[in-house]
């Protein structure tokens, strides 16, 4: 359920998680690498420090701990969590319930390395090593799922970025309020429809026999007669990536022009001294303005590549597409549920996992090597 | 550019006539690509759905002849009765409409007094546990492992289903702890001083001031539960008692297809109809995004603020 819970979330409504989580270890990290430097200092001035602390009045003394502790240090001890008892009442039900659900399916990971029969449980069954991912990569299906998976990631990767970015700087340039919030508002329309719908809507205007895009490419003669792009297997990715545009743009758009408020007016300012026009503003105060944030949420997305998901492949795929619209997690399913193959989905699953993680690693080592902004 | 001359001249002259003053040809150019290029985007976003709203309007068999755009050419409200008086639809409205409301409620009661204890400081297992739930987002055991453990927890065939998983979200609670954290401690600390218990200070103080942040994360869930079918899809595909909107509207959505692809006539049953599948499932797509199509833009500055707090500024 984490995992169709998590693909359903919208992918802003992640990254955003993701970014916010990221923030805070970085945060948390500078704040203990400050203390550490601090306790160094401490111990380096050796016992001259006991001293010197010593020739400190009280207020200053307070003061100093204070700073240290900026965040308040709370003892572990029999007598806090006796006074806090009502707190950890209140969280106990909580912590069962994630146990229960996000950490005991973890467990179900050792069905990779075994033989599983629903019958003998996940203690009785056969352990079987690495067997089950060297059968998994010596799947040729397996290997063109996880294909197209990483082209789709890839591409819808690069679109919903140049599109978002594209469409936030432009719609910053509206200075009118109200045409603006009423672009904004439409913009933000197809993020509320699901999936199921926005495909319904693909397909009408994709249609040979009335599409629109159909009619229109006809019309003005770049057609001769209308073409069934959904029997074109070259046109299926990119069918996915813009139908992801249309949906998500205007929501992915958001996080980009809060990002532009916070830009320095004054350098807009000078760049107007400097001869810039409309553009120029755009193209050298706004956008470097945004790069850190653009940065990150690239970093925070490149992990997650190979969740491009499930729905829209699932519903959008037809039995000549087959071989390029089928992804990691449709294949899970076919072959973990559908064919109750429960050790190969789980590997399937958990090979998925990894690779996203080493991604997040790649791309994190590489924005350090730029010296870009970095997620940990 | 050609108004650097210009600049001392503009410098003096007051900021309102400086604007008219600087727009120069490429700026009215840039404008008018732009206005063009955003007008493009409005027209391609609203074109589907009016199209579609167009369609459920019109007369089904009429609707196969084509050229319908933006506005019925025989209306009918023949779809729309179709729609609510199919036995399956009405019980998945009921279902979606239910698993909705139910989990807007719950999940976000539940996750906003999570975050609440969280988002006290000096709460000794403050950090374990926040790393406890946002380690979730990074760790998934994937579809086979929850299925097993739903499938053992008896959840499968069941509407439970619907609303159990996910009640704790990491990604809401870390919206909600940031924005409670923001509020200062001493809102807290002075009702502790007057008697007040947690529950009481949570329920009486920061309920009504976290609305705003609430009715976000409340949107969030209600869009994703309304959007829902993988769940009912898996769990419970075969009782028609559980169904939902969005899953009954993918069945008509791949009746659709499979029938087009055939060629083949439509009509339910021996009713000689004017209804297709097509126009049944424009129906009902109107039907089922409607609530929230209307409901989102009176929320929108809210949401807004919500995807942003902690997102930008620090």
């Amino acid at each position: 359920m984490t995992d169709n819970h998590k693909q359903n979330l919208s992918d802003q409504d992640e990254r955003l998680a993701e970014e916010n989580a990221a923030k805070k270890t970085l945060a948390s990290i500078k704040r203990r690498e400050l203390a550490y430097s601090k306790s160094s200092q401490k111990t380096s001035s050796g016992p001259n420090s006991d001293k010197s602390t010593a020739l400190m009045s009280r207020k200053d003394k307070r003061k100093l701990r204070s700073e240290r502790n900026a965040e308040p240090k709370v003892e572990l001890s029999r007598r806090t969590m006796l006074r806090q008892r009502e707190l950890i009442l209140i969280t106990i039900p909580f912590v069962l319930y994630g146990i229960l659900f996000y950490y005991i399916p973890l467990g179900g990971w050792v069905m990779a390395f075994q033989k599983y029969k629903p019958q003998d449980g996940l203690l009785g069954s056969q352990w079987v090593g690495l067997d089950v991912f060297k059968h998994l990569f010596s799947e040729a299906s397996f290997r063109l799922v996880f294909r197209n998976t990483l082209a789709m990631g890839i591409i819808n990767l690069i679109l919903s970025f140049v599109f978002a970015i594209g469409f936030a700087l432009l719609l910053n340039e509206v200075r009118l309020r109200a045409p603006k919030r009423f672009v904004q508002t439409v913009s933000y329309l197809p993020h509320f429809l699901s999936w199921i719908i926005v495909v319904g809507i693909v397909r009408d205007m994709l249609s040979v026999e009335h599409g629109i895009i159909n009619q229109i490419l006809v019309g003005i003669g770049i057609f001769d007669k209308p073409l069934n792009f959904f029997s074109k297997p070259n046109l299926f990715w990119w069918i996915v990536g813009f139908s992801n545009v249309w949906k998500e743009t205007g929501w992915n758009s958001i996080i980009y022009l809060a990002a532009i408020t916070a830009i320095n007016p004054e350098m807009y300012e000078a760049a107007a001294l400097d001869g810039a026009g409309r553009f120029g503003k755009m193209w050298h105060v706004t956008l470097p303005g945004i790069k850190p944030t653009i940065f990150i949420l690239l970093l925070i997305n490149v992990g997650n590549v190979l969740n491009v998901g499930f729905e829209v492949q699932y519903l959008l795929t037809n039995g000549i597409v087959k071989s390029v619209s089928e992804t990691i997690d449709i294949w899970v399913l076919y072959w973990g549920i559908g064919q109750g193959d429960f050790s190969l989905g789980t590997a399937a699953g958990i090979f998925k996992s990894i690779v996203s993680i080493i991604l997040i690693y790649l791309a994190n080592a590489t924005a350090k090597a730029a010296g870009e902004e970095r997620l940990f | 550019m050609q108004n650097i001359e210009l600049q001392p001249k503009t410098e003096i002259m007051p900021m309102k006539k400086n604007r008219f003053k600087k727009a120069n040809p490429a700026d009215v150019i840039f404008v008018l690509i732009n206005t063009l290029i955003l007008s493009f985007t409005v027209a391609i976003t609203l074109y589907p759905i009016l199209n579609t709203l167009a369609v459920s309007f019109n007369d089904g068999l009429d609707a196969l002849r084509g050229g319908i755009y933006l506005w019925p050419r025989v209306i009918s409200f023949k779809n729309y009765e179709t729609v609510f008086n199919t036995k399956n639809l009405v019980i998945g409205a009921r279902n979606s409409v239910l698993r909705t409301a139910i989990s807007a409620v719950l999940h976000l009661s539940v996750t906003a007094l999570l975050s609440y204890v969280l988002s006290i400081k000096e709460f000794v297992f403050r950090k374990p546990v926040s790393l406890f739930f946002v380690l979730t987002m990074y760790v998934n055991a994937g579809l086979i492992p929850t299925f097993l453990l739903f499938r053992e927890l008896q959840l499968t065939n069941s509407f439970m289903v619907y609303i159990v998983p996910g009640i704790v979200s990491a990604f809401n609670l870390l919206v909600l702890r940031t924005y409670m954290s923001s509020l200062p401690d001493s809102l807290r600390e002075s009702a502790q001083i007057d008697g007040a218990n947690h529950l009481t200070i949570f329920w009486k103080i920061y309920v009504p001031i976290c609305k705003p942040v609430f009715a976000t994360i409340a949107l969030f869930i209600a869009v994703y539960h309304w959007s829902a079918w993988f769940d009912n899809m898996i769990y419970n595909p075969r009782n028609t008692n559980l169904t939902t909107l969005q899953y009954e509207l993918m069945k008509l959505l791949s009746s659709v297809t499979s029938q087009t692809s055939s060629g083949g006539a439509y009509g339910r049953g021996s009713q000689p109809v004017a209804v297709t599948p097509n126009s049944i499932r424009a129906a009902a797509t109107i039907v089922t995004s409607m609530p929230i199509v209307i409901l989102y833009p009176f929320l929108q500055r809210y949401f807004i603020t919500g995807l942003t707090i902690g997102g930008v500024k620090e």
